[in-house]
């Protein structure tokens, strides 16, 4: 329970930033995108199942207040969050460089998608003109972004694991 | 360790389930056209207070560091400014009588106002879209204050976009620079009518958008021309400025022309919107 709060908080935070703080301090119009660190972190450092249930329900925030489809970022941002669970076994704490590929490889080929099923079936051809300008330019904000929040999510999951591991222990 | 559920479900078959509950959605949705429902009202009621919270201290910091800074400038304006209300007094005066004179001959002309001022209220914009693909935003009125999908909004004087979801405390507006939205328009100098296209690419690349199907034979249409919604149009009331030709090409047919428009509004830093509350009618209703 007390996990389902603390996450439930990291995603409302993350999504109150990323809509207000952040598209102020919006580059040439770019913003990063907070919700993919949460999905893919917790993806990572929980696994599979968690990250699929805190991918649907991201997934489902965002399209309630922005999408026009309900239930397109929630089966996209699943996905991304059980695909970043297969890495839980290969992930260390203490070393940034698979989390920070992994965050990054989940923000771009999520872009891709939202351009393939949104813009490029509506005729808008001019890929590289969309990758120059919007989906590289997210990509280096958001591994900026990521430095920070990262930490702060993983610091997060650590309180959270050790609180956890005590009371099991005291149960036994 | 953690407590295993009475069956265990391996994540693969979760991800199935759950692949099929999320088409299922995305189907529903789009062919019954609903929207959240009870999840707007819930999702409305716990983050639409926190984002007005934000954005209450974020334009509290801004307008403090703004003020600093214009400080001296708007003591200099203020005497431009000084002057300039003199001149103006003595030509209102003038204007005033003309004014006056023009009422006096609409009245026995019997001529009403071209254009019915709608009924509108402002409201405040408190998130914007979070991703970089779509530009919609969300404002802090909703079904309690009135508000409807296909409502107009505007910002000054020009056409911001319409209203595509409400949740009861908030509402989702589509922005006519969205990448999706198309808008029947038409130019005022000429009464041609022509199709406003929101664009991505353009609006990052110039500051337009786009329109096509402008049908001008007799090349009257000229640049800097004012674009409003035209009668024709299926969801926008009529007559609200959308902006100014800035740039025409003959298309490769040789009977319409298409080109790109600056917006009246600035979509960058769109703080307070009107929305109309008078919706256009439409044949069914």
């Amino acid at each position: 329970m007390r996990r389902k709060i603390t996450v439930f908080l990291i995603i409302a935070v993350c999504y109150l930033l990323q809509s207000t703080v952040f598209q102020a301090l919006s580059f040439a119009s770019i913003s990063p995108n907070l919700m993919i660190v949460v999905v893919s972190a917790f993806g990572f450092m929980r696994g599979k199942k968690e990250g699929l249930w805190i991918g649907f329900f991201t997934g489902l925030l965002l399209d309630v207040f922005t999408g026009s489809i309900l239930g397109f970022y929630a089966l996209l941002y699943m996905y991304v969050g059980y695909f970043n669970g297969f890495f839980r076994k290969m992930f260390y704490p203490e070393d940034i460089k698979l989390p920070m590929l992994l965050i990054a490889v989940s923000d771009f080929s999520c872009s891709l998608i939202i351009y393939f099923l949104l813009f490029l079936f509506r005729g808008k051809f001019d890929i590289l003109y969309y990758l120059l300008n919007i989906m590289i330019p997210e990509l280096v904000y958001t591994m900026v972004v990521t430095i920070f929040l990262y930490f702060i999510i993983l610091k997060i999951n650590q309180k959270l694991e050790t609180i956890e591991k005590r009371s099991a222990v005291k149960f036994v | 360790m953690r407590r295993k559920s009475k069956f265990f479900l391996p994540a693969r078959y979760l991800l199935l389930i759950m692949s099929g509950v999320c088409i299922i959605i995305m189907l529903l949705s789009f062919t019954l056209n609903i929207s959240g429902g009870p999840l707007n009202a819930a999702a409305g009621y716990v983050f639409v207070p926190m984002q007005e919270g934000i954005n209450k201290v974020g334009t509290w910091i801004s307008d403090k560091a703004v003020n600093l800074k214009n400080l001296s400038d708007v003591m200099a304006e203020n005497e431009d400014l000084q002057n300039q209300v003199d001149e103006l007094t003595t030509e209102l005066n003038t204007i005033k009588l003309e004014q006056y004179e023009l009422d006096n001959l609409r009245e026995l002309y019997n001529l009403d106002q071209k254009y019915p001022s709608y009924e509108k209220v402002a409201a405040n914009v408190i998130g914007k879209n979070s991703g970089n693909w779509f530009n919609t935003f969300t404002i802090d009125k909703g079904s309690n204050d009135g508000i409807e999908v296909d409502m107009n909004v505007m910002a000054g004087s020009g056409l911001v976009g319409i209203v595509t979801d409400v949740g009861p405390n908030y509402a989702k507006v589509t922005s006519i620079i969205n990448d999706t939205s198309k808008v029947s328009g038409m130019v005022t100098t000429t009464s041609d009518n022509l199709i406003v296209s929101g664009s991505l690419q353009k609006m990052n690349e110039d500051m337009v958008i786009e329109f096509n199907n402008l049908n001008d034979k007799d090349n009257e249409v000229s640049i800097n021309d004012p674009v409003v919604t035209s009668a024709v149009s299926y969801n926008y009331q009529q007559g609200i400025l959308i902006g100014y030709i800035s740039s025409i090409e003959t298309d490769s047919n040789n009977l319409t022309k298409s080109g790109t428009i600056t917006p009246a509004v600035d979509f960058e830093h769109i703080e307070e919107v009107l929305v109309i509350l008078n919706k256009k009618q439409t044949v069914e209703n």
